[in-house]
């Protein structure tokens, strides 16, 4: 009896043992030395895996910032959703200083409300942008415009888009929105633009991006481009307005903030985000007012403000 | 009786306007001819604006193997090329011609003496394919594929047998119906001209036991044409889906793609476009017009209208008795795999076998509830699928695992979601993984 015991314990010790010895030397033999930079770097990133960095989560973007750091060079890699703090304390892990692009953000080209956009038809499929883009133009008679399910709403990690049941489209929280890009691609449409935020907020954006000709997109919406390249002479000295297939684009890297093409507009396209509320009626020739007094909080809901100050202007 | 083996379903049948001869709609006074009316590459335009067109005269050239050129059924100007809105939704380039007059090319016979086959010895498979492919010929039930194609079978595959597929399956429509009743002779004729092209001696005419009329006068007529079989088949949707038909008439099973009905030696046509055939061969006719039934409950006068290519749907419906008020949708082609239209103002295609209007009441959609897994769609997909498995992947953006599950095998046919008890939108989902994975394995050919 005594010795069954003995044999037992003796024989499963052995086996343990040789176990033993063989993990260590493998566990030896096939270490994987992971630079323990990178779960530092990991550390610091929200979390929050968006992938708007453009690598497969924040553990990918953190060993890619590794690999980059003892390439010698942090450039090019931006945490969106961190921004300049984040990539701060990135680069003080890495031993590298890291210089900071202007901050970014998601802006909605489409002001096809609907008041501005009449619906001609009623879509009941499945309640997702994507499905209903497969039908072609949609509800409305414009085949660019925002679809309204939501699909950019339902991708964004940060509770920074939501939509309007009153516009039927999506509106952009500034203050919340990382522009790590999520919505945009979850667009079927191409209609979210990652846009350079600008100083205090302020951009000017063609809210719109109906490519058809004028008449057509005209009768689609009664805020569409038409692409009659007002706003482009009117910028001539800046070249920042270019148009392309019956749309314009505004380069936000050359705009002077001026506000003349919002002006020249006669579909009232443009918008400016963030800006002061004009005087009535008084002449500013050049935009960078000394008016600060409207901070960019105020305007969460920016796309359906400036409608209404555009309106009365288009009336004259 | 014969059906398919797998899965359908048996909607309400609908078939209103069955005892209505095919009646000519007018001319319209602008005729669109959109560049889309095909599976495959655009048509490119050889018109311009100003040019004089008669009836019969080549608009667009095929642009590609896969593609078909378009001809006017109009007489009158061009009076403009650009984007029109056309029944896929979408504005894309199209030929407006503004009628005048109805002038035709001299070379198209319109006596309506029938010339069989024994008539003309001379034409060869070579001489039909040319004719047909000339002719603009698609698929006349709604998919479009061109005709040519489909019979011209890629080397090392021997076609067996040519099947016309008479089934219309799908409710409502009765074009192809009415057609077998004014024309039999010319379909059977269409059929040996369709034999002769891929060189078999067996041609099968599948329709559905619901047309007894039709049966009849079809087995009748072809008593006189050798190796020519009408195979009367269990009603039963989607049996006039390709695979499903073969697999009803000859038994056989296609497999998933790349397999074609021709890797198990079969050929398969809609009779309208047996029709369109006998035409184009032998009355020099390239595809101009066809058969659209304009229908729904609340229609005044449902019909069967021979009507011109490019006709707006507003003028067919005027002449049916305008639409209805209570109107819900407006489809074009069946209820089951017909496409929502935004308007009327879009202009008839090939492709357009039926204009159906539907009330509020009929076709509103219920709210989607969540799946209870009864798994009424797996056993109603025709193809073997697991529709609410693959809806679910769609949804969750798994195109891998709605590759690995067969999505592209789908057809379309909407049963799954026509059976499925809690509303769920399953084809709207498939649709767009099927749509995602075929664009990925395209991508991926491609590299």
């Amino acid at each position: 009896m005594v010795n069954v015991i003995l044999i037992a314990v003796l024989v499963l010790g052995l086996i343990g043992l040789a176990a033993a010895v063989i993990l260590f030397i493998v566990s030896h033999k096939f270490a994987v030395h992971e630079d323990p930079r990178i779960a530092q770097v990991g550390a610091v990133l929200p979390g929050a895996n968006c992938g708007g960095c453009g690598y497969p989560g924040c553990s990918g973007f953190a060993a890619a910032c590794v690999k980059a750091a003892n390439e010698g060079s942090l450039e090019g890699k931006l945490c969106p959703v961190g921004g300049q703090p984040v990539m701060e304390q990135v680069a003080s892990i890495l031993g590298m200083t890291v210089e900071m692009g202007a901050p970014k953000v998601a802006v909605v080209r489409c002001n096809g409300t609907c008041e501005n956009r009449p619906r001609l038809a009623q879509f009941d499929g499945a309640k997702s942008c994507r499905v209903q883009q497969m039908t072609g133009m949609g509800e409305t008679g414009c085949g660019y415009g925002c679809l309204g399910c939501g699909d950019c709403v339902s991708k964004c990690q940060f509770d920074a888009l939501h939509m309007n049941p009153e516009t039927g489209l999506p509106e952009v929280d500034e203050e919340k929105c990382t522009a790590c890009g999520a919505c945009a691609k979850a667009c079927p449409r191409g209609i979210i633009e990652i846009r350079l935020k600008g100083p205090k907020g302020r951009r000017v954006v063609v809210l719109c991006n109906n490519k058809d000709k004028g008449a057509i997109a005209n009768k689609a919406c009664k805020a569409s481009c038409i692409g009659c390249g007002k706003c482009v002479k009117t910028c001539e000295k800046f070249e920042a307005i270019t148009l392309e297939n019956n749309l314009a684009y505004i380069d936000a890297e050359k705009c002077k903030m001026c506000r003349k093409c919002e002006e020249a507009c006669p579909k009232g396209a443009i918008h400016g985000f963030n800006f002061p509320p004009r005087k009535p009626k008084t002449e500013e020739p050049t935009a960078p007012s000394p008016q600060n007094t409207q901070s960019p909080q105020n305007t969460p809901n920016t796309p359906s403000t400036p409608t209404k100050e555009v309106e009365p202007s288009k009336a004259e | 009786m014969k059906t398919f083996k797998i899965g359908g379903v048996h909607p309400a049948e609908n078939k209103l306007s069955a005892s209505s001869p095919i009646r000519e709609a007018a001319l319209p006074k602008q005729a669109v001819f959109s560049m889309f009316q095909h599976i495959g590459a655009p048509a490119k335009p050889v018109v311009k604006k100003g040019d004089e067109v008669k009836v019969g005269t080549l608009l667009a050239e095929a642009g590609g193997f896969v593609s078909a050129p378009i001809h006017s059924s109009v007489s009158g100007k061009v009076s403009k090329v650009d984007v029109a809105l056309d029944a896929s939704g979408t504005r894309r380039m199209a030929v407006y011609v503004d009628v005048e007059g109805d002038e035709w090319e001299e070379s198209i016979d319109r006596s309506p003496a029938l010339v069989k086959l024994s008539d003309r010895p001379e034409l060869d498979s070579k001489a039909i394919v040319e004719k047909i492919k000339n002719a603009g010929i698609v698929g006349m039930g709604g998919a479009t594929f061109p005709c040519h194609v489909k019979l011209s079978p890629p080397p090392g595959s021997k076609a067996e047998c040519v099947i016309i597929n008479a089934v219309e399956c799908e409710p409502y429509l009765t074009a192809d119906h009415r057609l077998m009743l004014e024309h039999p002779e010319e379909i059977l004729v269409g059929l040996q001209l369709i034999m002769k092209a891929v060189g078999v001696s067996k041609g099968y005419i599948g329709i559905e036991n619901n047309k007894p009329d039709a049966i009849a006068l079809m087995t009748e007529k072809a008593k006189n044409y050798a190796g020519i079989e009408v195979v009367p088949l269990k009603v039963k949707y989607p049996q006039g889906g390709e695979k499903q038909l073969i697999d009803a008439v000859i038994s056989r099973q296609v497999p998933a793609p790349p397999a074609i009905p021709i890797s198990v030696g079969a050929v398969v046509q809609n009779v309208g476009t047996a029709f369109a055939i006998y035409q184009a061969v032998m009355k020099n006719k390239p595809l101009i017009d066809r058969i659209i039934t304009v229908t729904g409950k609340s229609v005044k006068q449902p019909s069967n209208l021979l009507a011109r290519l490019g006709t707006p749907f507003q003028q067919l419906m005027d002449e049916c008795g305008g639409l209805p008020e209570d109107t819900g949708k407006i489809i074009g082609g069946g209820p089951m795999m017909g496409k929502a239209l935004l308007s009327l103002d879009v202009p008839m295609t090939k492709g357009s076998s039926g204009l159906l209007i539907m009330n509020d009441k009929e076709t509103r959609r219920a709210e989607p509830q969540p799946c209870i897994r009864c798994a009424k769609c797996v056993s109603a997909c025709p193809m073997g699928l697991e529709p609410y498995l693959l809806s679910k992947l769609s949804a969750t953006a798994d195109w891998e695992g709605a590759e690995k599950n067969d999505v592209v095998s789908c057809i379309e046919c909407g049963s799954c979601q026509f059976t499925c008890p809690s509303h769920r939108p399953l084809l709207d989902m498939i649709r767009l993984g099927k749509t995602t994975v075929m664009g990925i394995i395209r991508s991926r050919a491609a590299k």
